[in-house]
Parts: structure tokens; C-alpha cells; sequence
């Protein structure tokens, strides 16, 4: 086991924390859920600075606390990033001793990169000089992301890094944040309330409610339970990773297939063979029993119905397997009933919209 | 006639010496002091800060008193000293440094009380999220973090021991080169009509006094605007 196990609870006035965590040993794992639902306050019990938690948390072959058995480290002495949601960066140090400041207190023995290796994945080498004053909110961040890995955790927190910042300032940081969710060996949980950062970001997600767990899985799976609230609402639909097969310059279109037929997306600018991921929204599915022909559409799959769930007054939410995935598609309840669509039937699902998230 | 007199120059060095030593007696007891109060939950806290804060209230006399009594040879201190085999604190250097201490504790303690608790916990989270023990984050952390505090206690401390006065009457008496501070040489000065030599150390000390609170002043106020980072 390479990743983090984790089963803990915490009593306080009025809330509960009690979860068991199967999180795997790289890529991000987003802990998703209403604020007050206990995101942060797993993140704390994990790096150690909630003391009273009981349970059992391992990360790698590591125990980092049983309870049992009375193992409890001190945060200090657990390998882990944390990265919070301002910045936090030491007022008194320059950025290059800030990033320092872990990496000098790590054994040489665990050191797993050169210093400088955060550096050029954050792109900050242009930094270092700096006082934390002088940077802006996207630049605070990227160096807070980077002194946590330049302390080689073999966890890394990050909670809410994006909620202080404003849209530009987002998007500085999530092209770094995707280079982390494909380069970094290490667990990755990601706090957010932001189900876009979810779609971009998240392999693995936690649905987190009250301070229990009510789902955890893979994204692409969780995005499309109907028993869940996140496959309800405007916003709900499906990621699916798409592998670039090719493109056509002349109709400035991009060929990619995945694990269920073959999508069409405008042209990207990316090389054949690389994947990407694509947010297709439930809004921009609509349901055929025939194969059309003469249709502006470009994306129509096959597939299975699969579920049904009422979704708003007059709407419902079908979920439809298209090979190994699963789509989303709202439709009116008058369409349903028109169509007679039932689970296991054979449809055609229209794919009016795909949105590319990098 | 020099402009102050061999007496007065004695009773500058001894006033400088008290102080000094003072200030680094306070900066060795005040800060985990300050540390303790800033960080604690407990219920003491309110108690404890009322005793450190009490020297701000109370007549000098009343606490001069109170310690001339604790140190005497039947008080409880001075017991224990005669036990020890040290001569008696009252009347001393040493019991005027000691004295001094407990006059001037709210002036080191409340400035880096407050600089801990304005600086929060999150540096120490972070810190300790980065490998930092606590005692390796409080010498490379909250010192510097804190520095204003520490700067601000250590020259309120030393400014204020320069100026005491009741607590040395009671407790150090008038010995000159012993326990004669400023203070009290002026005081000599006036209750013998010398207020020529009177004016002369009271002006070192108005100007001292103007000059010490002008530059923690212009510092502070420096580095405030410094680092709104």
C-alpha cells in the first residue's frame, strides 16, 4: 500500500468527525463538500494539529498515529506539505528562505529533489530574492506550494489554496496545479467547495457530509451517481479523459477517443497522444432513440440507460453508459415519458457542448 | 564647576547598570512568561496576568513594602537566602536589581504578550508542518516574528527602571555607589536647596526620556508599514 489510510474521529461541542479514508498513492484526491461539512478539520487530524483525534492514520509504510497503540507523532515529525488558504508565508524571510526553511530541516536521507527542484515546477526561480510583501496573492501561493514540497512530504495538504484569490489569480495557479496532479508521487488531498477544481483537478474524490464520508471514488464515477447531489443541478455532468488521436486543420477540429467512442472537440493545441480532460454537462446531452443523420451534431454515442432521477419540477437526470463511462443528460420529464426511456434502454446520447479543462 | 558632579556621574553609571541588568533579567523571565500567557486556555491565565500588571497600580511604596518584607531576614526570601548562605537581599545592588525586576515585569511582559497574540498561531502551524520543532520554531519563528515586542518590552523596561523611585527608597534605601540611582540623587539635590545640580540631572532625564520613546516610536512606526505584507 503506497498511499494514505486513514480512520479517525473527533468529538467537539455540536459536530463529529468520524471517516475512513482509502486515498491512493499519487494523483489528487479532493475533499468535496458544504462548508461545515469537516474538509479542513480532516486535513488538520492528518498533519497532527488536532491532538485529541483517536484512530489510526498510515501513510505509505508509515504509522503516523494508532491510537491503540498509543503511536501518536508530532506534526513536526510527520513527512507532510500543508498549504493553506492564505499563502502563510514567513514575513521575516525572503522567498528564498522560505522555501528553504523546510527543505534545511529535512534529512538528507529524505530528501527526494534538489531544493530548487519545487521551483521549476511552481515557476518561481524568478522569485527568490523577494520579501513575501512584494509578490501578489497567485505568486504567495505558487511559493507557499513550493516550500511544502521542497520539505519532500509524502502527503500533501492543500486546503482551499485557490478560495482567497480572484478569478485571474486562479488562473495563473491551475495550469501549476494540474503539473502537480501529473508529475507529483506523493497522495494529494485537495480541499475545495468548488466543483469546477473538482472536474479540472480531482482523479479521486471524497464526498464529505457532516463530518462522515457519504461517497469516495473515482471522479468520473462520483460525477455521474445519480444517488449523489453533485450528479443534480445546473452544473452536473461528466469528465471523461479523452487521448488525442488526431487533428484537422482545414475544420479546425481535434479527433480524441475514450473509454467509450470517439469524441470531436474544437482544435487543441496539444500533441497527439496526450490526454485531456473534457467536461461534458448533463445541459448539453440530449437523448435519441434513432441514430440521426441529417443533424449539426458531431458526437453521437450509443449507449445504455442506466438510471433515472427526478432533478428539478419537469426535469429529469438520465445517466447513460457509453462503454466503460458514464454521461449525463437532463432532459424534461415530457421527453422522458415521449421516449418511454426505461433503465437498460438503447439510446443515442447528442453531444451538443464538451468543455476542455486542460 | 564640571556640569555634573562626581556623585551625579555615579549615580548615572549605577542607574545604567541597574537598568541594564534588569532589562536582561526580564527578558530571560518575561518572554516564556509572556509565551505562557499568550498561548494558554487555562483558567489561571486572568489571575497570573492581574499579579504581572499589578506594579502598573500600585504605589511604588506598597510594592517596595511588600518586597522589603518577603527579603528581609525574617521574611520567607530572605530566609531562604540565609539558608543558601547569601547575605541579605534589602539594602543591596542585588536586592535593588531584584526589586527593579518586579516594578518593571509589565513592561517586558505586556508588549510581547501582545506581539504573540497579534502574530497568531498559523506561523507556528506552518512552521511546525515544515519539520520545525517547537523549540527550533519559537527561536526561528516568533523571535523574529515577535521582534517589535521584544524591542518595544526591552526599551519600556529599561526606560522604566531608569526612572523608579519608590521601590528603590524602600528597598535599596540611599547608599551612594550601592543603590543611590538618579532618582534619588536628585531628590538629595532638592531636599538640600542644590537646585542648580537638581535642574542639570533632571534635564538628562527629560531629554532621555523624550529621545528613548522618539526613536521606539519612529521604529515601530516603521515597521508597521514595512510588513503589511
Amino acid at each position: 500500500m503506497n498511499g494514505l489510510q486513514c480512520q479517525v474521529m473527533l468529538q467537539r461541542p455540536g459536530f463529529t468527525l468520524d471517516v475512513d479514508l482509502q486515498i491512493p498513492g499519487h494523483g489528487i484526491t479532493a475533499l468535496f463538500g458544504p462548508s461545515g461539512s469537516g474538509k479542513t478539520t480532516v486535513l488538520r487530524v492528518l498533519a497532527g494539529l488536532e491532538p485529541q483525534a483517536r484512530g489510526r492514520i498510515a501513510v505509505r509504510d508509515a504509522v503516523w498515529q494508532d491510537s491503540a497503540q498509543g503511536i501518536y507523532r508530532p506534526v513536526h515529525q510527520r513527512a507532510l506539505g500543508y498549504v493553506f488558504q492564505e499563502a502563510s508565508l514567513f514575513a521575516h524571510l525572503n522567498v528564498e528562505s522560505n522555501l528553504k526553511f523546510g527543505f534545511n530541516r529535512t534529512p538528507v536521507s529524505e530528501r527526494r529533489h534538489g531544493w530548487d527542484h519545487a521551483l521549476g515546477l511552481l515557476g518561481i526561480e524568478h522569485l527568490l530574492a523577494r520579501w513575501p510583501r512584494e509578490l501578489s496573492g497567485g505568486e504567495r501561493q505558487r511559493v507557499a506550494i513550493a516550500r511544502a514540497l521542497a520539505a519532500s512530504p509524502q502527503l500533501l495538504l492543500m486546503d482551499e489554496p485557490l478560495a482567497s484569490l480572484d478569478m485571474a489569480r486562479k488562473a495563473e495557479i491551475l495550469p501549476y496545479l494540474e503539473r502537480l496532479q501529473k508529475e507529483l508521487d506523493i497522495p494529494v488531498l485537495y480541499v475545495t467547495h468548488a466543483i469546477d477544481e473538482v472536474a479540472r483537478l480531482a482523479d479521486h474524490l471524497v464526498l464529505l457530509d457532516a463530518g462522515r464520508v457519504t461517497a469516495q471514488g473515482p471522479t468520473t464515477e462520483l460525477l455521474t451517481r445519480l444517488d449523489l447531489p453533485l450528479a443534480h443541478g445546473d452544473t452536473a455532468g461528466a469528465v471523461l479523459t479523452c487521448t488525442v488521436q488526431a487533428h484537422d486543420d482545414t475544420d479546425y477540429l481535434t479527433t480524441t477517443t475514450f473509454d467509450g467512442g470517439t469524441l470531436i472537440v474544437p482544435r487543441q493545441a496539444v500533441e497527439t497522444g496526450r490526454t485531456l480532460r473534457v467536461r461534458v454537462q448533463a445541459r448539453d446531452v440530449s437523448l435519441t432513440l434513432q441514430h440521426q443523420t441529417d443533424t449539426s451534431i458531431l458526437n453521437i454515442l450509443p449507449g445504455t440507460v442506466t438510471a433515472l432521477a427526478a432533478n428539478s419540477p419537469g426535469q429529469l437526470m438520465v445517466a447513460v453508459e457509453v462503454g466503460a463511462s458514464t454521461l449525463l443528460a437532463r432532459v424534461t420529464t415530457r421527453s422522458a415519458a415521449a421516449l418511454g426511456l426505461v433503465p437498460g434502454m438503447a439510446v443515442y446520447a447528442q453531444i451538443k457542448g464538451a468543455a476542455i479543462l486542460g | 564647576m564640571p556640569l555634573l558632579t562626581a556623585s551625579d556621574l555615579q549615580a548615572i553609571g549605577l542607574t545604567l547598570q541597574v537598568a541594564a541588568l534588569t532589562t536582561c533579567i526580564l527578558l530571560l523571565v518575561g518572554t516564556p512568561l509572556a509565551w505562557w500567557l499568550a498561548r494558554t486556555q487555562s483558567w489561571m491565565k486572568k489571575p497570573i496576568s492581574a499579579l504581572v500588571a499589578m506594579p502598573l497600580v500600585l504605589p511604588p511604596t506598597v510594592l517596595g513594602f511588600y518586597l522589603l518584607v518577603l527579603m528581609g531576614p525574617h521574611g520567607p526570601v530572605g530566609q531562604w537566602m540565609q539558608a543558601l548562605g547569601l547575605g541579605p537581599l534589602p539594602f543591596t545592588f542585588g536586592g535593588l536589581v531584584v526589586a527593579s525586576a518586579f516594578y518593571s515585569l509589565p513592561f517586558m511582559v505586556q508588549p510581547l504578550q501582545n506581539a504573540m497574540e497579534a502574530m497568531g498561531t498559523r506561523p507556528l502551524e506552518v512552521a511546525s508542518s515544515l519539520r520545525s520543532s517547537p523549540v527550533d520554531t519559537f527561536f526561528s519563528v516568533v523571535i523574529p516574528l515577535c521582534k517589535p515586542g521584544f524591542v518595544t518590552g526591552a526599551v519600556m523596561c529599561f526606560a522604566h527602571t531608569v526612572g523608579e523611585f519608590g521601590v528603590v527608597l524602600m528597598v535599596g534605601g540611599n547608599i551612594p555607589g550601592v543603590t543611590r540611582v538618579i532618582s534619588v540623587q536628585i531628590y538629595d539635590h532638592v531636599e538640600a536647596m542644590e537646585y542648580a545640580d537638581a535642574h542639570r540631572l533632571a534635564a538628562v532625564m527629560l531629554g532621555f526620556s523624550f529621545v528613548v520613546l522618539l526613536t521606539l516610536y519612529s521604529y515601530n512606526g516603521r515597521r508597521t508599514q514595512g510588513l503589511t505584507a
